[in-house]
């Protein structure tokens, strides 16, 4: 059997580089996977939690995390996609219409 | 056992250091579902086979591949020169995340983790009834409503993408 310290060990460590993905990327799409990678780790931490406690609910809750990361990764994607139509940019720091 | 578990946490942790630090987004992306499948092992070894499964089909398969789709399309030829120029940013950057993987790590090595009661499925039931049988009947009884809104999510994303990435015409 697996230690769960090891598992969880590995979730903090891949939400971490996540988290530095979002902060010192710039190109919007890889900043867009970070987040997936993100999900992923804590999505990791809800099955060791589950497998460890004999409970069955986190396994249910990783079904909804999925879906709702696939309808955020098709919206996300579509309004990447049509703000690219305009500024003809990836770079995240050309994305300033909101800025004032 | 433990030796693959290791094996498949040091490719997971590669594919998604490749995320961070390869140029090519495509790279990136490639390297992303690399680590999916190294996930997808891993939750095979905790006996969660539903979960290894619609991981590798709808992360690596579908999710992945709508990524890649959109960066073809997209394709940007100046990608590599998005970097953060302002050093003291990466610096900040790199003690937040430390910061939170202090924090993160601490909290699941504390020694009194308060964890609650034990649920009532050990793992003598979930191989006997299965876990695909058993997370489907939790998801038609009691969280029936969850999936229903889940439903509705589904169906409002994909017309609002449509809706969002039609291109006009004048």
């Amino acid at each position: 059997m697996i230690p769960i310290e090891h598992i969880l060990l590995l979730s903090a460590l891949l939400f971490t580089i996540g988290v530095m993905g979002v902060m010192l990327r710039r190109n919007v799409i890889v900043i867009f996977m970070s987040i997936e990678l993100m999900l992923n780790a804590v999505n990791l931490s809800f099955v060791t939690f589950a497998r460890s406690m004999d409970s069955m609910t986190g396994v249910v809750f990783i079904f909804f995390i999925i879906v709702v990361a696939a309808a955020e990764a098709v919206v996300g994607l579509s309004i990447i996609l049509s703000i690219y139509r305009t500024r003809k940019t990836l770079n995240i720091e050309e994305f300033n219409l909101l800025k004032w | 056992m433990l030796i693959i578990f290791y094996i498949f946490a040091a490719l997971s942790v590669f594919g998604a250091l490749g995320v961070l630090f390869l140029r090519n987004p495509i790279h990136s992306a490639l390297s992303l579902v690399g680590t999916f499948f190294c996930l997808g092992a891993i939750y095979v070894m905790l006996n969660a086979e539903f979960v290894a499964v619609i991981q590798v089909l709808v992360y690596a398969g579908a999710i992945m591949v709508l990524f890649l789709f959109v960066l073809m399309l997209l394709s940007s030829k100046d990608s590599g020169d998005y970097v953060n120029k302002w050093t003291i940013g990466k610096i900040l950057a790199g003690l937040l995340s430390l910061g939170i993987f202090v924090q993160i790590a601490g909290l699941f090595t504390a020694e009194n983790l308060e964890l609650g009661p034990k649920g009532t499925y050990p793992l003598e039931v979930v191989e006997e009834v299965g876990s695909i049988a058993l997370i489907g009947r939790l998801l038609f009884t009691d969280y029936i409503l969850a999936f229903e809104i889940i439903a509705v999510l589904l169906l409002v994303a994909v017309i609002g993408a449509v809706v969002i990435a039609k291109r006009r015409f004048q």
